[in-house]
């Protein structure tokens, strides 16, 4: 037993050199912008560039829209599926696994035959349409990751119980999502919305191929120019990863627990 | 007047069915118009050629062209060498958070960090790994100023598939330790004090039950980890530029501008990459049914 | 003991501050089936796994024969184990599972074949060989768990709540087969439950284990009809505690209630101050409602509940304001009582038992 423990801690090591090593290499590099000393002059003249702004302000916006998107689109498929349909959960659960099936570039160049100025549905025609086409795009990519979070947030808490419980008690279907749903799954819905938001910030491949003003494009073309301002944006990057998955973890502490499965 | 009554009966089931498909249908639409059909397009494109008339022709260019086989190859060759290392330095460390006898704090403080850098790939991970490796990297500098290592100059070339091997394998490896952890928890603690009250050593323990047990999720992952560095295209174009020839890439490039002269040819780059991912997929599904009936 | 084959000396068990084990003490003979019991924490399973080398006792030693075993490790001891949860191999099949010891061992395929029909037909279940664990039912998977855990003939077999986790009717018949498999093979055996049926229908002796320590050992004889403590006497068996106030302590006079009751001569009443309250215990068996020849104690009581459970009726009846278990076997002339009845409910003064705390 005390063998298993000494190679535990060698492979926890390295695995640590091999994780961590990049990103203090990112951090120190960032930091060496003035000649000499470490300064914040990277991030300095990141942050005042105003297509940083641009950029960065529209990806936000891209991603609070696909969100919303993403949620309209989930929350009611998955919570009839449970109810109602349960005969249509493969179907359902299928086309959910697809993105991750089928590469986001191939995706995307999908839109770009189909959905161009001579079609019927031309997205692509002007710029509004573009960013629209973008929002869906984007919605497609977090579909398996929003879906599974509020899936399971619905199993969790036995959505089908919970409503006949509710209905023989005389509620109403106002009252049943009002009251029952919503709250539960609301802790499930935030968690995609965060995986959802990291996803889109630094997306790069539709974004590049629509030609859309993005952060992820904005990344590669700093990359292809400068030295130091990538590695600040790299560390700006990491850190709001970090902050959507922390927030994710906090907020799976206040999820529901199943009320039906006794703890061990 | 039998007619009436014979069309009267019928009519009230035909009612009922639509109502309750009635909440699935917007996202049904949505698939077919964002997922399914753009898909099938570009796979009927494949099969096509400028007139539009069915035509194998973009399919064969596939094998005979130079440039596409050898894009094809090399990216099989990084992504199943990213899965391979990936997936067993994945299994290690997951071994070592479940079974290493670690303080629990080390296993969520994993689990935590990979689940940030399993997403953390595209372009902001290719500039951290050029800051490290890169020609001013610290790394290299590092070995150069003090230990007299230049590598650079004994051939380190990150641009090369080796580079982004390496580079993958920093949402690799996460994605393993994530995905396999909750397997290896499905080892029973009963089973290894079972076969120790039998007389059997931690290895036979290992060979004879564990592993034996394990391989499905193993394998099946390995397969996962090889679809995702496949279908991988935004690391690589940041990281190599497009010198770098990989099939996402010579998409993209064909994408923006034709260079291979061949629009159908797209389709048909396209079309391949759907097939090694889609088999990939459907690999990794039957293995994890399997292993699921017995980790039940 | 000459006979003495598994040997346990003061042995005790620390998780950091806390002690789950106390100086324990036991001798166990070869062959002799012997039963951990108690409820959830005290000890029991713990106490089980430092027999089988999982946990390492703090201090103290373990002996199996002539061999010090503390500190060895689990796959040098040549003991068996069922686990609560079966724990059978998922990717070998029921023969595979049954001869995993000997493989291991290094025996050869014939031996390993033989002994493993040997083994199905103990446990007779001699055609499911070829069957996948996940194929059978929880019942069948224990008698193959059992089977594995004696194939390689060890030397004491170690059972951890084993039948906890199935049906009762399966528990019962379970309980019949492993027993008589004990007799027949001469396994020294431990057997941990928390169920004191179980206990006491399966075993030689029982060690009866609270908060860590073995409170009493005996045979169930012993254990159910004097028990040491409070808490033995609870845990074995329906008890019946009265509060009874001390008249006079030189001849042995209680008031339960309003009736006066004398003591048996086993109970000394001498240390007791007068008007102090003593708690007195009597075996719902030991009472029977109205008079009895050789029961010539009684207090008076309210018929609270009858249940008539066909052979025994079991009635609750209120004495001074204590619930009162009685249990009657059926008489065909003679109807059970009514609720509300107001009856004498009679008893030998030897079946009273002092309960000291």
């Amino acid at each position: 037993m005390k063998n298993s423990r000494i190679w535990a801690w060698l492979t926890m090591l390295a695995g640590a050199t091999y994780f961590f090593l990049p990103l203090i290499a990112t951090l120190e590099f960032s930091l060496r912008m003035r000649r000499g000393e470490y300064s914040l002059d990277a991030y300095r003249v990141v942050l005042a560039d105003p297509r940083f702004r641009d950029t960065f302000s529209y990806s936000v916006v891209v991603a609070v829209f696909t969100i919303l998107l993403g949620v309209l689109l989930v929350v009611p498929t998955a919570y009839w599926i449970r109810l109602k349909l349960p005969k249509m959960r493969p179907v359902v659960e299928f086309i959910t696994l697809l993105p991750l099936i089928i590469p986001a570039i191939v995706i995307v160049f999908g839109y770009i035959r189909m959905y161009g100025s001579n079609s019927v549905l031309p997205f692509l025609s002007n710029q509004r349409g573009t960013d629209l086409l973008l929002i869906i795009g984007y919605a497609t990519l977090a579909l398996p990751y929003m879906y599974r979070a509020v899936d399971t947030g619905l199993r969790t808490i036995d959505v089908r119980t919970l409503t006949e419980a509710a209905q023989i008690l005389g509620a109403g279907w106002a009252t049943i999502i009002g009251r029952i749903i919503l709250p539960n799954v609301l802790i499930a819905v935030l968690s995609g919305a965060f995986l959802t938001f990291a996803i889109v910030i630094g997306e790069f491949t539709m974004a590049a191929l629509l030609n859309a003003p993005a952060f992820g494009p904005y990344l590669q073309l700093m990359g292809a120019n400068r030295a130091y301002e990538p590695a600040a944006l790299a560390v700006i990057s990491f850190a709001i990863t970090w902050g959507c998955m922390s927030l994710i973890q906090y907020l799976s502490r206040y999820a529901p627990k199943s009320a039906t499965t006794p703890q061990h | 007047m039998t007619n009436m009554a014979a069309a009267s009966g019928p009519a009230p089931q035909r009612l009922r069915l639509p109502l309750a498909w009635v909440g699935i249908v917007p996202f049904l639409l949505f698939a077919l118009l964002f997922l399914i059909l753009p898909t099938l397009n570009l796979v009927i494109g494949a099969f096509q050629d400028n007139s539009g008339a069915f035509s194998l022709a973009s399919i064969y260019e596939l094998w005979n062209n130079p440039k596409i086989v050898a894009a094809y190859w090399i990216s099989i060759k990084i992504s199943a060498i990213s899965a391979l290392l990936g997936a067993l330095a994945g299994f290690f460390i997951a071994l070592a958070i479940v079974r290493g006898g670690l303080a629990p704090w080390v296993r969520s403080a994993t689990l935590t960090f990979s689940g940030v850098a399993s997403n953390f790939a595209g372009v902001p991970l290719a500039f951290s790994f050029l800051a490290t490796m890169g020609r001013l990297g610290l790394v290299t500098v590092f070995l150069r100023d003090v230990l007299g290592i230049d590598i650079y100059r004994s051939g380190f070339n990150p641009l090369n598939s080796w580079g982004l091997i390496i580079v993958y394998l920093f949402f690799q490896i996460p994605l393993m330790v994530v995905i396999i952890t909750p397997a290896i928890d499905g080892l029973k603690r009963e089973w290894s004090e079972a076969a120790a009250t039998l007389g059997a050593s931690n290895a036979q323990f290992w060979r004879m039950v564990a592993l034996p047990v394990l391989w499905p999720s193993l394998l099946g992952t390995f397969i996962l980890l090889f679809a995702n560095a496949f279908g991988a295209i935004a690391t690589a174009y940041a990281f190599t530029g497009s010198s770098l020839n990989i099939v996402p890439i010579l998409l993209y490039a064909q994408i923006r501008g034709d260079v291979l002269y061949n629009p159908h040819l797209g389709y048909a780059l396209a079309f391949g990459m759907i097939v090694i991912t889609g088999l990939a997929n459907v690999f990794y599904i039957w293995l994890r049914m399997r292993s699921e009936r017995w980790l039940k | 003991m000459a006979d003495t084959f598994l040997s346990i000396k003061d042995v005790s068990k620390s998780f950091g501050p806390v002690q789950v084990v106390k100086n324990f003490n036991l001798d166990i003979d070869k062959g002799e089936f012997v039963s951990f019991l108690g409820p959830s924490g005290c000890g029991k399973t713990t106490m089980l796994r430092m027999v089988a080398g999982f946990e390492e006792p703090t201090s103290g030693t373990i002996m199996i024969g002539d061999q010090d075993v503390t500190h060895l490790k689990p796959n040098q001891r040549n003991i068996g184990m069922v686990f609560q949860a079966y724990a059978l191999f998922p990717n070998l099949t029921v023969k595979q599972n049954i001869g995993f010891g000997l493989k291991v061992a290094g025996a050869p395929k014939a031996e390993i074949d033989e002994r493993v029909q040997e083994m199905l037909e103990i446990i007779k279940l001699p055609q499911f060989g070829d069957r996948y664990p996940f194929q059978l039912s929880g019942g069948q998977q224990q008698r193959i768990a059992l089977a594995r855990a004696i194939a390689v003939k060890p030397q004491v077999l170690l059972l951890d709540e084993p039948l906890s986790a199935l049906d009762a009717k399966i528990r019962v018949s379970l309980r019949d087969e492993i027993r008589s498999i004990q007799r027949k093979l001469g396994i020294t055996t431990i057997f941990v439950t928390h169920d004191q049926e179980e206990a006491l229908s399966m075993s030689d002796r029982i060690v009866v284990m609270h908060d860590g320590k073995a409170e009493q050992i005996g045979t169930p004889f012993d254990i159910y009809n004097h028990p040491a403590t409070r808490f033995a006497a609870n845990f074995v068996g329906t008890l019946n505690v009265l509060d009874a106030r001390v008249a006079d302590p030189k001849k042995g006079l209680v008031l339960i209630g309003d009736d006066k009751v004398e003591v048996g001569s086993e109970i000394n009443l001498s240390a007791h101050a007068k008007d102090s309250v003593v708690a007195l215990a009597l075996r719902p068996e030991a009472v029977s409602v109205g008079k009895r020849k050789g029961r010539d104690s009684s207090v008076t009581g309210t018929i609270a509940d009858v249940h008539f459970l066909g052979s025994v009726i079991r009635i609750r009846a209120k004495v001074a304001g204590a619930n009162l278990l009685v249990d009657t076997f059926n008489d065909p002339d003679q109807a059970p009582p009514r609720r509300g009845d107001k009856v004498a409910l009679s008893f030998a003064a030897k079946d009273l038992l002092l309960l000291n705390d």
